[in-house]
């Protein structure tokens, strides 16, 4: 393997030394297997350089990811909402530290040019910041206080849904998975992710970051491989509450979604008319919406008598 | 003049002429008093022999001239006959809707369609006791609560939204909200009215038109909406109301030319409706069913909780998709509590919806009476020990008497299954903890109960229980302000308040 991407870029090799190359491993309940399955597949670049062997996750692997989403969720919704954000804006300052690895990925796996790959990091940086910053906040703006009319005191409160699978955008390979990720974390749900499936290797970074900085284990899972073979999978787990189909193939989308019904999962779509292909995740406007926070939330209503 | 005891036996809610021995009254000692009939006037409504369907604003006849009939459940005699809608009818008050939504009602400022709907709000006052007593009769509920909670609670949620027509861009700061287009609502027969103002109510504030298909056994306070739409002089098309059987239903959801889907009802047909807007772009919500616990601690206070859990479960003949169905009582309350419910029991009053003393009317239909007596039949054929008051039932229509099993398992069918009907299954608990673990092990998600004199513990419980509306020290209120909806498979979306808002607008970007 050359591993070296239309960009021209080579990795770093310092006086004729032999480069230590990374194995990209799937990242499970705060661990970092191989498949059970001992499969994997050939990542290339958009020019066809074969960049790397990535893992390609099993079916088995895809409920062990469940399971430990499911075993880390309790603890992570009772986190207090401010060390959530604490913790996600954490990963932003360890994203910062390892920027240029992430600036060369990106390029690789985009085919874009690296002042492109640095903006695109750049964003992905602080869309953790702004996502981190609502943990606190989206509670007062989506919860409220309900003048019912009789004696009793009635309010509103937002909860995580549970356990949500992100089937991650095809194309952006880390800030739109980024973007997808942050939304169901900060409001306290542990998300089973599947990674682009042409450009998964950013995402196996971004494990690497969540690993080393205090998002529990199991809180994030992220497996690469086959959507054909995984998505429907995903999406028919009964344990999985939420399902975001935003980098579900369009031909896979309805039947994806028929098997999601059987447990009345809920399902968060791409705005009409928005391709995958298209989107501009480097619009903050587009991209940074309480909506996607709110996705994921359940509305609690409570009522308590008012009385001497 | 006090009636002879042998003409009103029909009415005593105990067997023979001796009141219970904790009455106070000396052990077995003969009744002093009886309710007298006190039957609500039907003078108040004319009943139609025949409705039609409301399309485009004018009533008319099926395409195929179809009827059926809706029946009274509590003689069963047929009330009225109602047009059964085809598909051809559907897809036109689809585009009936379509034309108002994009000629008319979404261009309408918000303060015009407010005042449309306070004209709503205040038809419905105006004609509440009509509305009343025809929904008791179609449906089989107590007039008393068709009269103060029913009734009140619709003019109330027209009144709430119409007054958010005009602010919705306080209701989302930083978004725009548009209106989706048209909606295609489909409501149960639990309550009929009520969940067509939950479905109407927030859908035309937001500027949406609709199509409503109200259940078939009970369509006559929806048709009878259609008249107060008439008189409100709503423009023609923004509310179409098409009664069927479920394929009718079914057709609607399924339809291209929707926009959103709204459905209360079961979870197995709310499955079949997710998967009817599957790979599309539609808005969905769902309402669907619910095993709600009622949690009562040792501390609580009893009598408090009796009258609740009576409330929670007997409400509606338990008909209700919020009902406390499973009552987890702390074990060293057990047996003092079940008493007092025996005892609360046996005063209950079963029979004529109609009547003003009427505490448990008729079972909505033939096929949810027998539903229940299957239920309950497994409830005693699975080992639980059931209690049944000793109330005479009434000769003809469907009727069920107020059920309490005791000794039941969570793997037992009446603990794990909606019954929707008057039937409480009561399981015992030591910590919270576990009361916690069985209230939430169910796939329903709907509501729970809490009762004890402990703030924080309320609040505790509060936090884990994994329902959407969760009642302390109370139970089965609801309010146009207050979210109802579920967590898990009892749905997802909210109705009501602010919240009830987002599921009829799609947010863009100012």
């Amino acid at each position: 393997m050359t591993r070296t991407a239309s960009n021209g870029r080579k990795p770093p090799t310092a006086g004729g030394r032999v480069e230590v190359r990374k194995t990209y491993k799937l990242y499970l309940g705060g661990q970092f297997p191989r498949s059970e399955s001992g499969r994997s597949y050939v990542v290339a670049a958009t020019d066809g350089t074969p960049l790397a062997n990535a893992v390609r996750a099993s079916r088995k692997d895809l409920r062990d990811a469940v399971r430990a989403a499911r075993g880390a969720f309790p603890g992570w919704a009772e986190r207090t909402a401010m060390n959530r954000g604490q913790v996600l804006y954490r990963v932003a300052e360890l994203m910062e530290g390892r920027r240029d690895q992430f600036v060369n990925e990106v390029a690789q796996a985009e085919g874009i040019r690296d002042d492109r790959a640095r903006e695109v990091v750049n964003r992905a940086i602080d869309r953790w910041v702004w996502y981190a910053g609502w943990a606190d906040k989206i509670a007062q703006v989506l919860g409220s206080s309900n003048p019912v009319a009789s004696d009793f005191f009635n309010f509103t409160i937002p909860e995580p849904t549970g356990v949500v699978g992100v089937v991650a955008p095809e194309v952006s390979s880390l800030l739109g998975l980024v973007s997808r990720l942050a939304p169901p974390l900060v409001a306290g749900n542990t998300v089973v992710v599947l990674a682009s499936e042409s450009r998964p290797l950013p995402a196996i970074t971004l494990t690497e970051v969540l690993a080393t900085s205090d998002v529990p284990g199991g809180v994030v899972n992220v497996l690469t491989g086959r959507k054909r073979e995984l998505v429907p999978v995903l999406a028919a787990h009964v344990d999985v509450d939420a399902l975001d189909v935003w980098g579900v193939p369009d031909d896979l989308r309805k039947d994806v979604e028929l098997l999601a019904a059987d447990s009345v999962m809920r399902i968060a779509r791409r705005p009409a008319g928005v391709t995958d292909a298209r989107f501009d995740w480097l619009d903050d406007r587009a991209s940074e919406r309480p909506e996607w926070i709110a996705a994921y939330l359940e509305m609690k209503t409570v009522w308590h008598p008012i009385g001497v | 003049m006090m009636p002879d005891v042998t003409e009103t036996k029909a009415l005593r809610p105990w067997s023979g002429d001796r009141a219970p021995a904790d009455w106070g009254l000396g052990d077995g000692q003969a009744v002093p008093w009886e309710y007298a009939p006190a039957p609500e006037s039907k003078d108040v409504v004319t009943i139609k022999p025949r409705y039609g369907l409301f399309i485009d604003g004018r009533e008319v006849n099926a395409s195929d001239g179809g009827w059926f009939k809706s029946v009274n459940p509590a003689t069963e005699e047929a009330l009225a006959e109602v047009a059964k809608a085809t598909t051809a009818d559907v897809d036109r008050a689809i585009r009936a809707a379509r034309r108002a939504q994009k000629t008319r009602w979404g261009n309408l400022p918000g303060r015009e369609r407010a005042k449309y709907l306070f004209r709503i709000a205040r038809i419905l006052q105006e004609r509440s006791r009509e509305f009343a007593v025809l929904e008791s009769m179609d449906s089989g509920k107590p007039i008393k609560e068709s009269r103060d909670v029913d009734v009140p609670l619709v003019a109330n949620h027209f009144w709430y939204y119409a007054g958010w027509a005009d602010k919705l861009e306080y209701a989302f700061p930083g978004r725009v909200a548009k209106p989706l287009g048209v909606a295609a609502q489909v409501i149960p027969w639990n309550f009929p009215l009520l969940m067509l103002a939950w479905k109407i109510a927030p859908a035309l504030a937001a500027g949406n038109t609709v199509v409503l298909k109200p259940a078939s056994t009970t369509p006559l306070s929806a048709l009878l909406f259609a008249e107060v739409c008439q008189q409100a002089d709503l423009p023609a098309g923004v509310v179409n109301i098409v009664p069927g059987p479920s394929e009718i239903g079914m057709h609607l959801v399924s339809s291209p030319n929707v926009d959103k889907v709204a459905f209360t009802g079961s979870t197995v047909v709310g499955k079949l409706i997710q998967k009817a807007t599957a790979g599309t772009n539609k808005a969905l919500t769902l309402e669907l069913g619910g095993k709600a616990a009622n949690i009562v601690f040792e501390d609580a206070a009893l009598d408090q909780a009796v009258e609740g859990i009576v409330n929670g479960i007997y409400f509606n003949q338990g008909e209700v998709c919020c009902a406390g169905s499973r009552l987890l009582v702390q074990e060293s309350v057990q047996g003092a509590l079940i008493e007092k419910l025996k005892d609360r029991l046996s005063t209950i009053r079963v029979g004529d919806p109609l009547d003003k003393n009427t505490d448990v009317g008729a079972i909505n239909s033939k096929a949810q009476l027998d539903k229940i007596t299957e239920l309950v039949e497994a409830g005693v054929a699975e080992g639980a020990d059931m209690y049944q008051p000793a109330c005479d039932l009434p000769d003809r229509g469907y009727f069920f008497r107020p059920t309490l099993f005791t000794n039941v398992a969570q793997s037992h069918r009446i603990a794990k299954e909606e019954i929707f009907g008057p039937v409480l299954s009561v399981l015992t608990f030591r910590t919270p903890d576990e009361a916690v673990e069985k209230a939430n092990n169910t796939p329903y998600g709907l509501s729970a109960g809490v009762w004890t004199e402990k703030g924080s513990r309320i609040l505790w419980m509060v936090r884990k229980m994994k329902a959407g509306v969760v009642w302390a020290n109370t139970f089965n209120r609801f309010d146009p302000t207050s979210p109802f909806g579920g967590y898990k498979e009892s749905g997802f979306g909210r109705e009501g308040g602010m919240h009830g808002l987002h599921a009829y607008v799609k947010l863009e970007d100012r």
